[in-house]
């Protein structure tokens, strides 16, 4: 589960040492800092049961939250990144992308197809947070515009969960303009009227967050979600002033007007699928 | 020019011997050979100097601080400019300037972001970083323009979006991110010019083009080199290196073939030498573009622009 090794965050030394966690069976949360039987999360949707924080989870398992039981068919599953900059950091991007690749077991940062959502055709594009931080490059920008058009040509809706540090740097100027290039056929869903869903999960910024995440017709964020354009750190530099509580979580963007609601997992697919029906005039599920 | 780069300084000081030569020629005292013999010297110089830039140096040339900036442009490409502020729900942003004008004879919009020369106009303009307002101003006359059938030019100059906690709480995101939309379903012509710093989304948001060009020392890149430099290795100071990675020069993105339609040259040791020159050629420029594009139909504009950024990405399938 790659959201447990993500827990190295800021824990303070001393106190790491004394709490010994086997791996795996225990889980500290990011959030409220409990320690918790990590099965006991599981069960509860990979959600805290003491402070309600959302774990971050793959594609694979958003997928099977939202979309009805073998009804999932995924499109361009082999579309790959290429390393045309050949950009180099402490490591080369095409190392990157290898290394990445081999711990996801194929695929990019995101995950795209159709499927059914309480039996309504629906195209969906589920972000990878562990795939390079689920950032968007050529890969990322041009299978969510082809979701974006599948939904087009089969008249169904779409709907992006994000869960992304942003643009990818390794392709430089390619993963700018990837926010305009989704960006620009959601205008033509629009002209198309039919439903965009976007929904905010943790965290959504940088370039994903100016683009599509943004521009739905419903903005859905999951509780306490790091929601915003630039990073928290660049802000804090910039201004040299201490960022007011709670800034860039999905409470304080529903506080101004940025996101439409904050709806829990275990009530994701419900509500989704209820405004849909009510967006493409559809009886309501059973 | 009171402002030089490190680079542009054995420029800078040839040509002031050059220039207290031609002050000392009298009627009886003649320095025409040496002036000659100095300005060959200079020419060479500034070919070397220039033709083997590092990509750095081209990123500092485009910040320069005498480069043209939008209103220059303005003042040296068209007539009948007014100016109009304000985005009808917060407040004027300065660091992006709108207005309506005259290319010759044709009415048009003009968008640009707009720096400051003297330190109070910088902080004024807020360095060319726009707030949420700009952007939503951008998009109000960009659709008055629409509204009027006028074309839409765009010179894009700016380091990015301000990081600030009001721009965050007033939605940058979703303002840069309905530009991007709304500027992809223009019916009227869109034509971008990056003449600086073509700085991330906040560039982005007035550079959805059916044209879009880079002036020669202009740079573009999803983050700024420094920005790049902190996040890979945290420390800015390694701007350096990152704009070598970054391949963010209009050489580099033009190499890529699907992001810009030309690189505009400038004058000799770039347009900061010559505002009145660059200009000039940025005019013929825009109206070979606009001629082209005037006879694309509405439709066809919008689905001209749509391919143009479709066929953005380099992928293996
Ligand atoms: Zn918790």
């Amino acid at each position: 589960m790659a959201w447990f090794k993500k827990s190295k965050a800021p824990i303070a030394p001393v106190e790491s040492k004394k709490v010994q966690m086997p791996a795996g069976l225990w889980t500290k949360c990011k959030n409220c800092e409990e320690i918790i039987y990590s099965k006991e999360i599981e069960r509860n949707l990979n959600v805290c049961p003491k402070c309600d924080y959302h774990f971050r989870i793959s594609a694979r398992e958003r997928i099977d939250l939202v979309i009805d039981e073998g009804s999932f068919n995924e499109t361009d599953p082999d579309m790959a990144s290429v390393d045309f900059l050949k950009f180099k950091d402490s490591k080369k991007y095409v190392d990157r992308i290898k290394a990445a690749v081999a711990k996801n077991g194929g695929g990019d940062a995101v995950v795209t197809g159709s499927g059914l959502m309480n039996d309504q055709e629906v195209v969906v594009a589920v972000f990878d947070f562990a795939f390079l931080g689920g950032s968007m490059g050529s890969v990322v920008g041009e299978k969510i515009t082809r979701a974006i058009e599948l939904g087009l040509e089969k008249k169904a809706p779409v709907m992006v969960f994000s869960s992304s540090g942003g643009a990818r740097m390794q392709e430089s100027i390619l993963s700018l303009m990837q926010m305009a290039k989704t960006s620009a056929a959601l205008a033509k869903l629009k002209k198309a009227g039919i439903p965009f869903l976007s929904v905010l999960t943790d965290p959504t910024t940088g370039g994903v967050t100016a683009s599509f995440a943004m521009l739905g017709d419903l903005n859905i964020a999951e509780p306490k979600a790091l929601i915003g354009f630039a990073g928290p750190r660049v802000i804090e530099q910039t201004i040299r002033q201490q960022l007011p509580e709670g800034f860039q979580r999905s409470e304080y963007l529903l506080d101004h007007g940025m996101v439409d609601m904050i709806v829990s997992r275990q009530e994701m697919k419900a509500r989704l699928s209820q405004a849909l029906r009510i967006f493409t005039q559809q009886a309501s599920a059973s | 020019m009171q402002f030089f780069l490190d680079f542009e300084k054995p420029l800078v000081e040839l040509d002031q011997k050059i220039r207290e030569l031609r002050d000392y020629t009298t009627a009886n005292v003649d320095f025409s050979a040496d002036i000659k013999k100095l300005e060959k010297k200079s020419a060479k110089l500034r070919d070397e100097i220039f033709s083997n830039l590092t990509r750095w140096q081209r990123t500092q040339l485009a910040r320069h601080q005498v480069r043209p900036y939008t209103l220059d442009y303005v003042k040296h490409i068209f007539t009948d400019w007014f100016e109009v502020h304000g985005d009808r729900n917060f407040r004027d942003d300065p660091a992006l300037v709108c207005g309506f004008a005259r290319l010759d004879d044709e009415p048009c919009a003009i968008i640009g972001h707009q720096k400051g020369r003297d330190t109070k106009e910088k902080v004024y303009r807020n360095f060319g970083m726009p707030n949420p307002e700009g952007y939503r101003k951008a998009l109000r006359v960009m659709q008055m323009a629409e509204q009027f059938g006028l074309p839409i030019f765009t010179f894009v100059d700016t380091p990015g979006a301000f990081p600030g906690i009001g721009a965050e709480e007033r939605g940058q995101a979703e303002a840069i991110a309905r530009n991007l939309r709304e500027m992809a379903a223009l019916t009227v012509p869109v034509i971008v010019t990056v003449t600086g710093e073509g700085g991330s989304g906040g560039a982005l948001a007035i550079a959805v083009g059916n044209k879009v060009q880079m002036m020669q020392h202009s740079v573009y890149a999803v983050i700024s080199p420094e920005g790049c430099a902190a996040i890979l290795w945290s420390d800015g100071a390694r701007g350096p290196e990152a704009a070598e990675a970054l391949k963010l020069t209009s050489t580099d993105i033009d190499s890529l073939g699907v992001i810009i339609d030309d690189v505009i040259p400038e004058p000799l040791g770039g347009a900061h030498n010559d505002h009145a020159a660059a200009a000039a050629t940025v005019k013929e420029y825009l109206k070979k573009h606009l001629e082209e594009l005037k006879k694309l139909s509405p439709e066809e504009l919008v689905e001209q622009r749509y391919q143009k950024f479709r066929a953005m990405s380099i992928i293996e399938e």
